[in-house]
């Protein structure tokens, strides 16, 4: 009787099972990276805004405080929108006549808000509060990053619930000492951190971690 | 398991009812089985009991496809029964699909005979029915397309799944219970698969039976390395028999539910799904055998043991039973008490009835031997049973879930259209699978069944 395979057939079937192995890990190993990637998360991905705000300019050269504009940042859920009459402050009188700011003088004269595109995106299904970051030490650049130095802001942190928990599991590294630092854009981890942050989690009554990562802390 | 072991075993009663009928050699034993698939003619009666059972499995596809359009609600589910059907359902084919591995795993390592011809559509059956009970936690979830959360991988969510809650051990449970019998059942096909290779007439099927065969030549080698995986994937399959339903009983027994939350459970629920099993093998066993002509090796031995093994097991459910009720009452609990009250009198009373019925009382009559030779009696009976098993789960999950502590939060439950649907499509589902099994592998082990003639024959002589 003929044979039905060729001899080739016991090498093409032990490298066809051994790669298919192979080729699942690799396309797990795939999915994963793709999901945790700026593709998904839109991470470092900047956005067209209607007249092209820069935070760089304005905070890093400036100098303006952060609580300048996101006046609620340490009362409310929400840092807040400035409102055109904050651009106004200033724009009023310098370069008061720049075409590139028409759109900020319309919106003053028409009391038509300007529909800053959001860049900070996060689930409904989540419930965050800015106040309560801010109060207990956790400094804006921790998560938005280094903003005093993006001309064109995007968004720094890939805002997965992982990364949330990683503060959530270990909030001793990031807190800070004061108020200034919380809103110092250049703020660097001291040496002594993991000793200060515990010191500033137990004088802040900051929860445990078990509190900090139940479900309905951030899932109300 | 015990059963039909010291009287059945004296060769006086084997003689009179042999586990392989007289006469038969290698080269029948062979011939018989594999011209099921190969030469015979698929019968009229193939085709349109095929085309049925596919025509209820399109119905499970519709109501499972208007299910994701449409989530949930359209069950007769509702807070506080958030386990209507889904569950009841997945408790059902999942126990339903004990038998084969207890067939194939236990009854070989006790090295009972009578197993042989029976354990290899047992072990098609555990898998089919373990795929129509896999389709209910998937479906119930609500947003099933993310049901691989439950499992554990390095997800972006930075955590695991809740590692204490039975429902993962569930997961755990049946995808391992699923892959060792997928593996049991195809190591245990492969020599059969050379048989088919070898006799196959057409190219085709030479290709595709010689690849699912694996390059099997019968050398002693092969067969040593066989008989030794073999050997292996039994030990490992054992105590899943016992695992897959204690872990699926902890579902009910970990909550704190009135009537569920018993220490008999685990026990019970084996018990119970071994029950089912070996009533659906039955179920299966009796027609196949009539339709192939298969009742010198499906002998009427098989049928006994089988009816035996149903009776014990059938009489362990009822102990269960007794002290589920008796446990109840003597815990004083009044909670617990009242569960019992409403399983008498409740709304759903008639299903609790039904099932004592079915699951206790009508199964005595398998102590007698006229009854457990009879084919029609034992078809029936085994029908009975599974629809008696089904009702156990469902008063279980019903009546503990729309009574529970608070009044306020008590509530009825009744299935919608789309829940029948669904329970009757996974039905033509399994159908239709063992109508594929039967026509494409062989139903019964050609292997072991000349293994077979030659211990028959030996003691005929």
């Amino acid at each position: 009787m003929a044979q039905i395979f060729h001899r080739s057939t016991n090498f093409i079937s032990r490298f066809s099972l051994f790669s298919a192995v192979f080729l699942v890990g690799l396309g797990l190993v795939g999915v994963l990276g793709l999901a945790r990637s700026p593709y998904s998360t839109n991470q470092n991905v900047v956005r067209a805004q209607p007249v092209q705000f820069s935070h760089k300019h304005h905070v890093g050269d400036d100098g303006l405080d952060c609580r300048y504009c996101h006046t609620s940042v340490e009362t409310s859920a929400v840092a807040g929108i400035p409102p055109t009459k904050t651009c106004m402050n200033c724009h009023s009188v310098l370069y008061a006549d720049a075409p590139y700011l028409e759109p900020i003088r319309e919106s003053f004269r028409t009391n038509q808000s300007i529909q800053w595109v959001k860049v900070h995106r996060l689930p409904d299904f989540v419930y965050f509060n800015h106040s309560i970051h801010v109060n207990k030490g956790v400094g804006c650049s921790t998560c938005h990053g280094s903003v005093n130095q993006m001309p064109l802001m995007f968004q720094a942190s890939p805002l997965l619930m992982e990364w949330c928990l990683d503060c959530h599991r270990n909030p001793e590294k990031v807190l800070r000492a004061t108020k200034e630092d919380v809103f110092d854009m250049n703020w660097k981890a001291p040496e002594d951190q993991a000793k200060l942050g515990k010191q500033f989690a137990i004088e802040r009554k900051i929860r445990t971690t078990a509190e900090l990562t139940s479900c309905s802390t951030c899932h109300r | 398991m015990s059963a039909g072991q010291p009287p059945m075993d004296s060769p006086e009663i084997q003689r009179l009812t042999p586990v392989l009928g007289p006469g038969h050699t290698y080269a029948s034993v062979t011939d018989k089985i594999s011209a099921i698939v190969l030469t015979r003619r698929t019968s009229v009666g193939w085709y349109i009991g095929f085309l049925l059972a596919f025509s209820i499995f399109g119905v499970m596809n519709i109501a499972i496809g208007y299910l994701f359009m449409k989530g949930t609600g359209i069950w007769g589910i509702n807070i506080p029964i958030g386990w209507g059907f889904a569950i009841v359902n997945f408790v059902w084919w999942i126990g339903i699909g004990h038998a084969g591995t207890l067939i194939s795993a236990i009854l070989f390592l006790l090295n009972q005979k009578w197993r042989t011809s029976i354990n290899r559509f047992a072990e098609a059956m555990t898998l089919f029915a373990v795929a129509c009970a896999g389709i209910f936690p998937l479906i119930h979830t609500g947003r099933p397309w993310y049901a691989f959360w439950m499992f554990p991988y390095p997800s972006v969510m930075g955590i695991w799944p809740q590692f204490r809650s039975p429902l993962i051990w569930d997961v755990f449970a049946v995808s391992t219970y699923g892959t060792v019998s997928l593996l049991f059942w195809f190591v245990g096909l492969i020599p059969d698969l050379a048989t088919l290779r070898d006799r196959s007439t057409s190219k085709p099927k030479q290709i595709i039976y010689g690849m699912l065969a694996l390059g099997w030549r019968g050398s002693a080698r092969h067969w040593q390395r066989y008989q030794s995986a073999y050997l292996l994937l039994a030990g490992l399959a054992t105590p899943l028999v016992l695992s897959v339903h204690t872990v699926v009983s902890f579902d009910f027994s970990v909550a704190i539910v009135p009537g569920w939350h018993t220490t008999i459970f685990p026990p019970y629920f084996v018990a119970g799904a071994i029950y089912s099993g070996f009533a659906m093998v039955l179920t299966i066993a009796i027609p196949l055998r009539k339709a192939y002509g298969l009742e010198d090796f499906i002998t009427m031995r098989h049928l006994e043991n089988m009816a035996k093994v149903m009776l014990a097991t059938g009489l362990i459910v009822a102990y269960g039973y007794f002290f589920e009720f008796f446990m109840s009452l003597y815990s004083g609990n009044k909670f617990d008490v009242f569960l019992v009250q409403q399983r008498l009198h409740g709304p759903y009373a008639p299903f609790y009835y039904a099932l004592i019925l079915c699951n206790i009382l009508i199964p005595q009559l398998l102590w007698f031997q006229r009854m457990r030779t009879n084919v029609v009696v034992l078809f029936i009976m085994s029908i009975i049973v599974n629809v008696g098993m089904w009702l156990e789960r469902f008063v279980i999950i019903v009546i503990s879930l729309t009574r529970d502590f608070m009044p306020s939060a008590w509530g009825r439950y009744s299935p919608t259209f789309w829940d029948w649907a669904t329970l009757i499509g996974t039905m033509g589902m399994f159908v239709m699978l063992i109508f594929l099994f039967v026509r494409v592998l062989p139903a019964i082990s050609i292997a072991e069944m000349r293994e077979l003639v030659t211990e028959t024959s030996e003691e005929h002589k």
